[in-house]
């Protein structure tokens, strides 16, 4: 301000004229940036629905006749097939966030308000650290070290809780898997590769809270533990909640750690300890692919576009959900 | 703002993770035969002598990725034979490697099953090649083991019967009856057997379920299929998931390449009134006993196999795995790379130098001399 009022006579602008060409360019090229992922996700959504329309529009008995993996014998159409994998896909990944979410939101609240500085920053490198292994990593650790120690705690399930409908034993043998090769094996295993995801998200937005609402419910004499339920968890709800849908789009999108885990199977089961009972539609297509015909590869893609479908409702509610709950929380 | 970048870093993980799966498969050929190329070498270069003529530029094949171990061998001994060409395989699998021979992309395909008449793939094939059309020739043959994890027995005795009632969950305990009867003097468990197939769609799984289905009397009331038919048992993601399966868990049965399932008990099947375990020799018996089943002509060495053969010593659980090459060529130069390619894989040489790393079972002599011939016949109606 000083400035201009003392060159006095010659009015000086504020920002240089080669400033706002910069300015333009910047703005043009984070718009482009910004289109870019609206051309690209376009470009998916025509690709999945130009490759998938050969096998959507073809007659289902031509399809059952062409595509091995389709047996008309059993009642089965693309949509059928569709359907099981869809069950399968929605099963794994909600037990997943069943899981990793309450866990997770421990671990953001231990980080953020617990834990001593030195500890928690240590801590929160090593989650983010866990975000970073490729998923084919947690594959093979899942089959060859996890799945042979969890085996025997799911004999334990099936013998003294097989009356619970989600832990019955198979009727003939009376007993589960006995690789362990099950849909909760996957759930277990997806739900240690979203918990660095929830977690993270949720820590920053749990270390988001404003102190004089935390300082305020405390000089109200509030443990701690009632001022994270009234000062944190309100302000983080719908930071909470965008992590655990951002967890849910990779748990059912994940292809690789369920691919090697899995004994697959097609049907609408409820028994998530017994094999040969579940598939993802990720896992699915990754195991079909290779062999599979062209008319197959169209049907595969088909299968791609309701798994596309999916996640775009899933991130639609979330985003329904987070700006629902915003008003009411003040994180905006 | 936050969000956004993990969801990136979540993005690069997975992009990541698929592009080392992709990585893996293919890693595997590589890994343990490093011995193999080096014997192998040796044999490629002294053939190199006899070559009166060396190649350049390129060769691309794809298809069944039942033949990518060999492949791998083959193609590297024949580049260096003929340092100037590159030699391209894609295991894509059989019907993609049919679909790219067949709209003229890659010189030749392997495929597990030949060229089928009723999909019209011979007619394509005039198409592609002109009127002479296209042959397939067998190129690979290996037995498929039935292979088990018992603790103290390598080997079991099985009738076809046996196995296709323990693979539909019929026999459900190791000491039942029915595998007692033929293991006499074996210890049996009294232990539930758990059963493993392959979870893709596979070349394997399709020929052990056509034994299944032509040798076990009815007993197996699927047809032959290259996905597994019904919804019991384990399943693992290719060869080696099955085998790590029946590798980790004790009571566990599977079916697998036999070159793979070392160290594994390994099930004599029934032929004839014999037991016989797999071999390479016992593979090359099975193909014996089959029946032509070429169509276009003498040239197509397509075969239906009898399963059911009853010839003392033979194994009927095998692959059998074609290459399909045009009956003539419009450029001379890709039929000279095609047949010389070929006529080097079809070889007793090349048959023996895979073995170690394919665990293949080698052409007979005849049958590779009979593959020679005709592709020999292929380079002279091209014009080489």
């Amino acid at each position: 301000m000083t400035v201009t009022e003392k060159s006095g006579a010659e009015k000086v602008e504020l920002t240089a004229h080669r400033r706002s060409v910069a300015n333009g360019v910047f703005t043009g090229a984070s718009a482009a940036a910004a289109s870019l992922i609206l051309v690209v996700l376009a470009a998916v959504a025509a690709f999945l629905l130009t490759e998938a329309w050969p096998a959507l529009t073809m007659d289902a008995a031509e399809l059952g006749d062409r595509i091995s993996w389709i047996k008309p014998e059993d009642g089965q159409s693309l949509i059928q097939v569709t359907g099981y994998l869809v069950f399968g896909t929605v099963l794994i990944a909600t037990m997943a966030l069943l899981i990793a979410t309450p866990l997770s939101i421990g671990i953001a609240l231990f980080i953020s308000h617990y834990a001593p500085r030195r500890l928690a920053s240590g801590l929160g490198y090593i989650i983010d650290l866990l975000a970073a292994i490729p998923s084919v990593v947690y594959g093979l650790w899942g089959s060859i070290v996890l799945i042979p120690v969890l085996q025997p705690f799911y004999d334990f399930l099936g013998t003294y809780l097989g009356w619970f409908p989600l832990f019955a034993t198979d009727p003939t043998t009376g007993t589960v898997s006995a690789t362990g090769r099950v849909a909760l094996s996957a759930s277990l295993v997806l739900a240690i590769m979203v918990i660095p995801i929830i977690s993270s998200v949720s820590r920053e937005v749990f270390l988001q809270t404003p102190k004089l609402h935390e300082e305020a419910a405390l000089a109200m004499g509030a443990t701690r533990w009632e001022m994270i339920r009234m000062a944190v968890f309100p302000f983080g709800r719908s930071g909470v909640i965008g992590a655990t849908m951002l967890g849910l789009g990779r748990a059912l999108g994940e292809t690789m750690a369920v691919y090697m885990i899995l004994s697959v199977g097609l049907s609408y089961s409820w028994n998530v300890l017994l094999s040969g009972k579940h598939n993802t539609i990720a896992s699915y297509i990754a195991g079909q692919f290779p062999e599979a015909n062209a008319i197959g590869v169209s049907a595969l893609i088909a299968m791609g576009l309701a798994l596309f479908i999916i996640t775009l409702l899933v991130n639609m509610a979330a985003r329904w959900i987070v700006s629902r709950r915003s008003e009411f929380s003040g994180a905006n | 703002m936050k969000i956004a970048t993990r969801a990136g870093a979540v993005a690069a993980a997975a992009v990541l993770s698929l592009s080392l799966a992709a990585c893996s498969a293919s890693n595997e050929v590589a890994a343990d035969d490093s011995s193999a190329d080096a014997a192998a070498t040796d044999t490629a270069t002294d053939e190199a002598t006899d070559a009166a003529m060396s190649f350049s530029g390129e060769l691309n094949g794809s298809g069944a990725s039942t033949q990518e171990k060999a492949m791998e061998v083959w193609r590297a001994n024949f580049q260096t034979e003929n340092p100037d060409l590159t030699i391209n395989y894609d295991p894509v699998g059989s019907g993609g490697g049919r679909t790219a021979f067949l709209d003229g992309s890659v010189s030749w395909a392997g495929s597990d099953a030949a060229l089928s008449e009723e999909d019209g793939e011979y007619d394509a094939a005039v198409d592609r090649c002109g009127d002479a059309g296209a042959v397939n020739l067998p190129m690979y043959i290996s037995p498929i083991a039935v292979a088990f994890n018992l603790e103290g027995i390598d080997s079991l005795n099985m009738d076809a019967a046996t196995i296709a009632a323990i693979f539909d969950g019929e026999i459900t305990n190791w000491s039942d009856d029915a595998i007692a009867s033929q293991n006499e003097g074996v210890e049996l468990p009294d232990l539930a057997i758990t059963m493993v197939h392959r979870s893709d769609e596979s070349g394997t799984t399709k020929n052990f379920t056509d034994y299944l289905e032509q040798a076990s009397d009815g007993a197996w009331g699927y047809e032959a299929s290259g996905d597994w038919p019904n919804d019991l048992g384990e399943s693992g993601q290719g060869t080696s998931g099955v085998v790590q399966i029946i590798t980790s868990t004790e009571g566990t049965i599977g079916y697998a390449d036999h070159s793979q399932t070392s160290g594994l008990g390994v099930v004599s099947v029934k032929v004839g009134d014999e037991y016989v375990a797999p071999s390479a020799d016992g593979a090359a018996l099975a193909l014996t006993a089959a029946t032509p089943a070429g169509v276009n002509g003498d040239d197509d060495l397509a075969y239906e196999l009898d399963r059911t053969t009853t010839e003392a010593g033979a194994y009927p659980v095998i692959v059998l795995s074609y290459v399909i090459v045009c009956e003539q060529y419009d450029d001379a130069d890709e039929a000279a790379k095609v047949t010389s390619f070929l006529e080097y894989t079809a070889s007793q040489e090349g048959q023996a130098a895979s073995v170690d790393a394919a665990g293949n079972a080698p052409l007979s002599s005849d049958l590779s001399d009979q593959v020679i011939a005709v592709l020999e016949g292929i380079a002279a109606a091209s014009g080489v």
